[in-house]
């Protein structure tokens, strides 16, 4: 029994290493915060795979060596558990050290705030759609009034384009549009249960949460067309809520915005 | 004297001591049974939700005529899909791993492991026991009501689980009685709790100094320590959840809403305060499920290698470190929850700083398989397979501590093939073990070695091939909690989804082996003797099953540590912590 649990254990470890290297599994980046983020993944992947082949090889090693023979005496492992505590301090100080350095990096890129010509979009969560809008020339987004919300003519933020100035030029859309190479300013926020926007591609993932405004940043660097879906149960339509992130050089976005301005 | 004491135990009838016995060991026994019976409904609800993401999409006769108006065409409705997602995680969470090792075992033996005749307050626990089954019925009972079980996950994320049937099916009733479930839940635990503790301190024996007590009921004590803290957050937050849905307070919901058309009349609530009470309970619960395994194993491999155990101390001293830890750590589930980035990044220190002594006992469990004389029971296997997975989970675990990389794996299937790992693994191969080491005690007999062998082997090789694939599928960004596979995307992962289905099924089966050597070992299994594993503990000290009245009074005295293993003759290489009680043994 202890052998062929050896034999498994080794078999699993080489298979999932396998698995993990038979392709490169994550889409590849379009955005310039992605290639720090993949590479701190790629990093403690490598890093974590390594101790897993190592600690179940000598998991395996063990139970085939130890088992019980009539004339085997037992011993004690020779270095006490001196050693135990400094293998496990130095994994824990690469894991901090890389956390602080690498880890601290890849997380900051994600937030370090607005740029002075990024553009700024927010998209709004409801069950079970996105809907993004655009300031406009002026910069500023209009006032919501939760009872204005009509979606049957349209009016999914429930903007109040009579009376409020800075509603006017709103650019209200199903698809999110933005051009490539700016830094976005995307804000979200929900309008009724908790729902998240993520793009595997742009490596952004972020709840979206009713009464919050929350600020994501990145510069999407490869025009093409993407999938948003939602990660936070929402609801029995949870499965199907996308939407699609049309990324696309500045030219056609100027375009876009033109014919879509009111 | 003491027999007479015994003698008006059994005069009290079969009722009193066996249905609403106080008496430690039954107490224990319902709850493994209560456990298992869980365990079989929520492994149940696990296969109907494999099947219909792997082949669902087309239908699936027979699943029409299961369920009805659930599944028209065979094809279950998204929201059923999630019900059962949620009563899945609610009943394995909670009732199987808060109650199996925690519960079933610690009721049973720490009295015994420590030399008490019973518990400091045995009508506690045996309130805690209905309390808890009481809570079990009203969970199921969501199964029945109109509307049908909520669909907001183990985790009821407000406003969803808060704004009533507005939100979706299932969010009227069956959300009400889930939150009132869990209440009930929650107060037998912490009476269970409060129970373990007082007499972890208060009834050891004569000679049962605390460096003495085996590293299971330290294991014990320090679970029940986090259950008291965490389940008393956990009632809390459960009440003012119900007091949003029933009484127009708004704590978890925020103003606006506009929810299926309709203003929500709330105002001035905050989704994340639910999230940070929820997590503050979340993650020691988390520990709730692995401790117990943490001392089942250190216990278990020492017996089995016939040596003693490498740094009881140290051991003792991280799982210590752990359970402090366990309650600084819970905004690493919310990185990506709108929390502010700086906590988020405080969050992860503690986070990977919390598995230094995680890898500090699984080293020292291999340095105490080295150099041992190594008995391959199926206890052993168990305990060997959990030292595995627990590796792997503990790894996937670190690759989540970091926020940027949880930016990306969050909420996909990497973090359920993570913690499916650990919770969904190793905990449960810690139960297993106990299951096969501790039977003998419970039950006088032994369970077959062979069965066992052909349920271990299977299952371990079963549970890789059902997680692993999950994290590859997680790095691909495959989302949680979808009811369907229906874009391009996720259906090009369909392949390997029908392969985890299959293995899940295939490793699903292989538990009736293991149902069928329980039951049948009861009756037909060889009797055991009093020590059958030459283990050095105080239960074995007494005959097996363990009578009524474990020590007739005469309580042990100890004089030796718990793992005084590998001297002495080949026959008898140990040294009981009491060589002095008159009954079993000689
Ligand atoms: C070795 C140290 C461990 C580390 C560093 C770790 C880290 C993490 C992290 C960062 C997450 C959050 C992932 C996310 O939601 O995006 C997570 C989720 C989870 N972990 Fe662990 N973990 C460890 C051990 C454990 C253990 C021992 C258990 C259980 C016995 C466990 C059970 C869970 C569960 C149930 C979840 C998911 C909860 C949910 O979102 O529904 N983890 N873990
Ligand atoms: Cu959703
Ligand atoms: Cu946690």
């Amino acid at each position: 029994m202890g052998k062929f649990f050896s034999a498994i254990v080794a078999v699993i470890a080489l298979a999932s290493a396998g698995l993990f290297l038979s392709r490169h599994w994550m889409p590849s980046p379009t955005a310039r915060h992605a290639p720090i983020l993949d590479s701190q993944l790629h990093w403690t992947l490598v890093d974590a795979g390594v101790i897993f082949l190592i600690a179940q090889f000598v998991l395996a090693a063990f139970v085939w060596k130890f088992r019980a023979l009539p004339d085997r005496k037992t011993r004690s492992f020779p270095v006490g558990v001196r050693i135990a505590i400094i293998i496990a301090v130095v994994f824990i100080g690469i894991e901090l050290f890389s956390a602080a350095t690498l880890g601290r990096r890849a997380w900051a890129s994600m937030y370090d705030g607005s740029a002075s010509n990024s553009l700024q979009v927010e998209a709004m969560g409801q069950q079970f759609a996105y809907y993004f809008r655009y300031a406009g020339a002026d910069g500023k987004f209009g006032p919501v009034h939760t009872d204005k919300i009509n979606a049957s003519i349209g009016n999914y933020f429930g903007l109040d384009r009579a009376n409020d100035d800075a509603s006017k030029d709103d650019v209200v859309s199903a698809e999110l549009v933005l051009p490539e190479n700016r830094p976005i300013d995307l804000f979200l926020t929900a309008q009724d249960v908790i729902h998240s926007f993520y793009v595997r591609e742009l490596r952004v993932q972020q709840d979206m949460v009713p009464g919050m405004r929350i600020p994501v940043h990145f510069t999407p660097t490869k025009a093409g067309r993407y999938e948003v879906v939602c990660t936070q149960l929402c609801g029995l339509g949870h499965y199907r809520m996308r939407a699609y992130v049309r990324i696309v050089p500045e030219t056609e976005f100027e375009n876009w915005m033109r014919a879509h301005s009111r | 004297m003491n027999s007479s004491r015994a003698g008006k135990e059994s005069r009290r009838g079969f009722l009193r001591t066996y249905v609403f016995s106080t008496n430690h060991k039954v107490v224990g026994i319902q709850y493994f049974f209560l456990s298992l019976f869980a365990v079989v409904v929520g492994m149940t609800l696990s296969w109907i939700m494999r099947i219909h993401l792997a082949w669902g999409a087309g239908g699936i006769s027979g699943f029409q005529n299961l369920f009805g108006l659930n599944a028209p065409g065979g094809v279950l409705t998204p929201e059923y899909y999630l019900s059962l997602l949620t009563l899945h995680g609610t009943i394995m969470i909670f009732f199987v791993l808060t109650t199996a090792p925690q519960n079933a075992f610690g009721s049973y033996f720490l009295p015994l492991q420590i030399g008490a005749e019973e518990t400091a307050f045995p009508v506690l626990n045996m309130l805690s026991f209905w309390t808890t089954l009481i809570a079990l019925g009203v969970l199921l009972s969501t199964l029945f009501v109109s509307d049908g079980p909520p669909i907001s996950g183990w985790t009821a994320y407000p406003p969803l689980s808060a704004v009533g049937r507005d939100a979706g099916p299932g969010l009227a009733a069956g959300q009400n009685l889930w939150i009132i479930s869990l209440g009930i839940f929650c107060i037998g635990a912490m009476m269970s709790a409060l129970n373990f503790i007082v007499t972890f301190i208060d009834m050891r024996c004569q000679g049962m100094s605390l460096m003495r007590v085996p590293l299971t009921c330290w294991a014990w004590f320090i679970t029940a320590i986090l259950i008291l803290l965490s389940f008393a957050v956990l009632l809390a937050a459960a009440i003012l959840l119900l007091l949003d849905r029933n009484a127009g307070t708004s704590f978890f919901v925020p103003a606006n809403l506009l929810v299926s058309g309709k203003i929500d009349p709330h105002a001035g609530g905050s989704p994340l305060l639910w999230q940070h009470l929820f997590w503050f309970f979340g993650h020691p619960e988390v520990y709730i499920a692995i401790l117990p395994g943490f001392g089942i194993v250190s216990h278990l491999i020492t017996c089995f290698s016939r040596k003693p155990i490498l740094g009881y101390r140290v051991i003792l001293g991280c799982m210590l470190a752990i359970g402090f830890l366990s309650f600084v750590v819970w905004g690493h589930h919310m990185f990506v929850s709108g929390m502010s980035p700086f906590s988020g990044f405080l969050f992860s220190i503690p986070t990977i700083i919390i598995s230094l002594p995680s890898t500090i006992v699984t080293l020292l469990w291999l340095g105490t398989l080295w150099g041992g004389r190594l008995h391959f029971s199926t206890a052993m296997m168990f305990c060997l397979g959990f030292i595995s997975t627990f590796i792997t989970g503990g790894l996937s675990g670190v690759l989540l501590a970091h926020p940027a990389i949880d930016s990306y794996l969050h909420a996909t299937y990497f973090v359920v093939g993570h913690f499916h790992m650990v919770m969904g693994v190793s905990a449960i191969f810690g139960i297993f073990a106990a299951t096969y080491f501790w039977f003998p005690k419970m039950f006088g007999r032994l369970m077959s070695e062979r069965l066992g062998a052909i349920h271990f082997g299977l299952t371990f090789v079963g549970v890789y091939c059902i997680f692993l694939p999950m994290h590859v599928l997680g790095m691909e960004g495959s989302p949680r909690r979808y009811a369907m596979l229906t874009d391009d995307f996720l259906q090009s992962t369909v392949g390997m989804h029908r392969f985890i289905t299959i293995a899940a099924l295939a490793t699903g089966a292989v538990q009736l082996v293991f149902l069928f050597n329980l039951f049948w070992s009861m009756f037909k299994g060889k009797r055991a003797g009093a020590n059958p594993w030459n283990a050095t503990s105080l239960e074995w000290s007494i005959d097996s099953p363990a009578p009524f009245m474990s020590f007739h009074g005469e309580l042990p005295v100890v004089c030796c540590g718990p793992y005084e293993y590998g001297d002495g003759t080949e026959e008898r290489d140990f040294v009981m912590q009491s060589n002095s009680v008159g009954s079993g043994d000689q």
